[in-house]
């Protein structure tokens, strides 16, 4: 065989993949591949986790994908040719590409998910990677902000902030210091697509963070991850090291005389740490409790500094932008609404995964037509959209477009398009009843509405399931959640509500027990 | 020890949560010795790195299991057994959440989300995730964590 081509087959090292037994295939092929010409690469994840562990090999004709493949296939597979890309074996799905899941939808900023193995720098620069600095080395700070604005991009962590106004407050403070911080605090239950990109293409979020220090004039970043994703961390940590190696980190980048440098921080388990204040206090080593806000993080931020605080999603579509061009990621979405959105479905769906998509697509669509509908069989009856802040969403309501404004008008939000289907058997009193008990869990304390509101809240929906002093207590739920929705300093008090007036208002009947 | 992991990471900007996790990660937890090291090595007052540590769900003031087995109780969880499989796991270990096995094995915990939602319900032992949990599943996994140790006495 010597002198034949490398044969490279994909297993993903995606944490998801490995949790149903991506290592243990990754161990079985490499171990059953010992005296050919092939290799296993260890790529990311494409996100079609139903088909997880999904083994492909690279042909001629693209890559044809094999799954769930368990380790007690690949001597089978083997044998029915995987290494040609044979179709025979029945775990075989074809070209990866023509796969209708993944084919239908608008990889923009996943567009290397699961293609490339995530810590091969080359691989990354072949496809398009750090492009986008280069561009953004020859342009001035404004010039930067300027191409942002003009993406429409809005921060995907959940508040829809036009990213490039953001980023024009920063550059407009004057500052011997300022940061880029990375929100990769992904705490939203029905979530996962920061850790999908993190662990699949970790370079497309660094170079985000280098062209964001470029453009307001920052030379530190940090990523402050949970510390709920170890596989992304060490992941991470690897990619750091091979940019800083290849000087697309650290002083004088590429022999621009422009220095930018990341350091990794982990959280310690408190879900009010996505909240962008909470999260720089812990930064800085203190308990996540929320700033009142102003200051903005943007004029005075990381230990008092003008900081540019963005999700990991908004800065891996920077990437997208300056490598394609504003225009590129603008043309598609709809209303305010411009770009992609990685929708992540997840509970109880038959095909759970990610699907970027332009704005606009309907619920309906994604829950049936790449959801497949429920996993159990059984009829699909209410959906969280935008994790546990998030309403729950009864079917009358399923033709929704999925855009920012338009789930504001039905007191919905898409939040970071985190999309949790439940089927007939949920009860909503218990899911009204866990979004209290979440936040009361969560809360940091700071402020009454949401610490004590929180606690009052469970026991008001249990004096409602017992149908004790119903009329009463249905009247003080409602007033309860309007005191948290106005009164509360951050989104986590001022939004649990969401969840639980939606559960009252489509699901009442959940409410009476008898 | 604590003194030289103080020592190391103080030079860093709000090097607080880092000391403590390095802590945690050689220890197994934050002991109660070590927070007035903490304090004078990083020129705080006690009460705040006291209220640091307890700020945090990760951080842990007494030992732990030698396996840390954490259920996701998160909604995409629930929508596929989650429930079920928290009722299941604090029946097999005969645990609370919080309680440790009296062999010292196994600490019970939850954890709000692992970021595994596509393939809910999800387990966490240490570093690794278990996805598409099932009682039986669970079960294997509990016994397996527990035949080494069976061995080893």
């Amino acid at each position: 065989m010597a002198g034949d081509p490398q044969i490279k087959i994909y297993v993903p090292r995606d944490s998801g993949a490995v949790s149903v037994g991506a290592e243990d295939v990754a161990l079985a092929m490499d171990r059953a591949l010992a005296d050919t010409n092939a290799t296993v690469v260890r790529n990311g994840s494409r996100g079609l986790y139903w088909l997880e562990p999904l083994v492909e090999v690279e042909t001629d004709r693209g890559r044809v994908a094999y799954g769930p493949v368990t380790p007690g296939d690949v001597a089978g597979l083997l044998e029915q040719g995987l290494l040609q890309g044979a179709p025979t074996h029945s775990l075989c799905l074809g070209l990866t590409d023509q796969i209708p899941y993944l084919k239908n939808q608008q990889r923009l900023t996943f567009a290397r998910a699961g293609v490339i193995d995530p810590l091969n720098l080359e691989e990354y620069c072949e496809v398009g990677g750090y492009r986008g600095l280069r561009r953004a080395l020859t342009m001035t700070g404004q010039e930067l902000v300027e191409e942002v604005k003009n993406s429409g991009l809005r921060g995907r962590g959940g508040a829809a902030f036009p990213t490039g106004i953001k980023w024009q407050t920063v550059l407009n403070t004057p500052a011997r210091q300022k940061y880029i911080v990375c929100n990769a605090d992904e705490g939203d239950s029905g979530s996962f697509a920061d850790r999908l990109q993190m662990e699949a293409d970790p370079l497309a979020l660094i170079e985000g963070m280098t062209i964001a220090g470029l453009a307001v004039g920052a030379d530190q970043g940090y990523i402050y991850l949970r510390e709920e994703y170890p596989t992304a961390l060490e992941i991470l940590e690897a990619a750091l090291s091979l940019a800083r190696e290849k000087n697309y980190l650290g002083g004088n980048i590429l022999g621009s005389g422009k220095s930018f440098d990341v350091e990794l921080r982990i959280g310690a388990r408190a879900y009010i740490c996505g909240e962008e204040t909470a999260l720089l206090e812990s930064l800085e080593g203190r308990r996540g409790m929320v700033r009142p806000k102003p200051p903005l993080p943007a004029m005075a931020g990381l230990f008092g500094q003008p900081t540019v605080v963005n999700n990991v999603l908004s800065l891996s579509s920077v990437t997208f932008i300056l490598a394609e061009g504003a225009q590129a990621y603008q043309v598609v979405g709809m209303g305010r609404s411009r770009g992609t959105m990685p929708f992540q479905l997840a509970g109880n769906l038959k095909h759970p995964g990610l699907v970027e998509l332009a704005f606009g697509v309907t619920l309906r669509e994604l829950l049936y037509e790449y959801g497949g509908g429920s996993n159990t069989g059984l009829p699909l009856r209410a959906v969280q959209v935008g994790g546990p802040l998030g309403a729950y969403i009864p079917e009358s309501q399923w033709d929704v477009p999925m855009d920012y404004e338009a789930m504001a008008e039905l007191r919905a939000v898409l939040g970071h398009g985190g999309i949790v289907a439940f089927d007939e058997r949920v009860d909503m009193s218990e899911q009204a009843r866990f979004a209290m008990a979440f936040c009361a869990d969560e809360s940091c304390g700071k402020c009454t509405p949401c610490r004590i509101g929180s606690t009052r809240g469970v026991e008001v929906i249990d004096h409602i399931c017992s149908n004790r002093d119903r009329e009463a207590n249905v009247k003080l739920l409602e007033d309860l959640c309007e005191t948290m929705g106005k009164a509360s300093l951050c989104a986590m008090g001022g939004m649990t509500p969401i969840p639980v007036r939606s559960a009252l208002r489509h699901f009442p009947e959940d409410f009476q027990k008898s | 020890m604590v003194a030289d992991i103080v020592a190391s990471l103080k030079h860093k900007p709000g090097a607080l949560l880092p000391v403590l996790h390095e802590i945690q990660r050689q220890f197994g937890h934050v002991p109660e010795e070590a927070v007035e090291l903490i304090a004078r090595g990083l020129d705080l007052p006690i009460a705040e790195v006291h209220g640091v540590i307890s700020f945090y769900h990760y951080f842990s003031t007494s030992p732990r299991g030698r396996h840390v087995v954490e259920i996701c109780r998160a909604e995409s969880c629930q929508a596929m057994g989650g429930r079920e499989l928290e009722l299941f796991a604090k029946q097999k270990l005969g645990l609370n959440y919080s309680e440790t096995t009296a062999d010292q094995q196994i600490t019970l915990e939850f954890v709000h989300c692992l970021g595994n939602c596509a393939c809910s319900p999800s387990v966490r032992v240490g570093t690794q995730i278990y996805g598409r949990m099932s009682s039986e599943r669970f079960e294997a996994l509990i016994d397996e964590l527990g035949a080494p140790a069976l061995e080893a006495r």
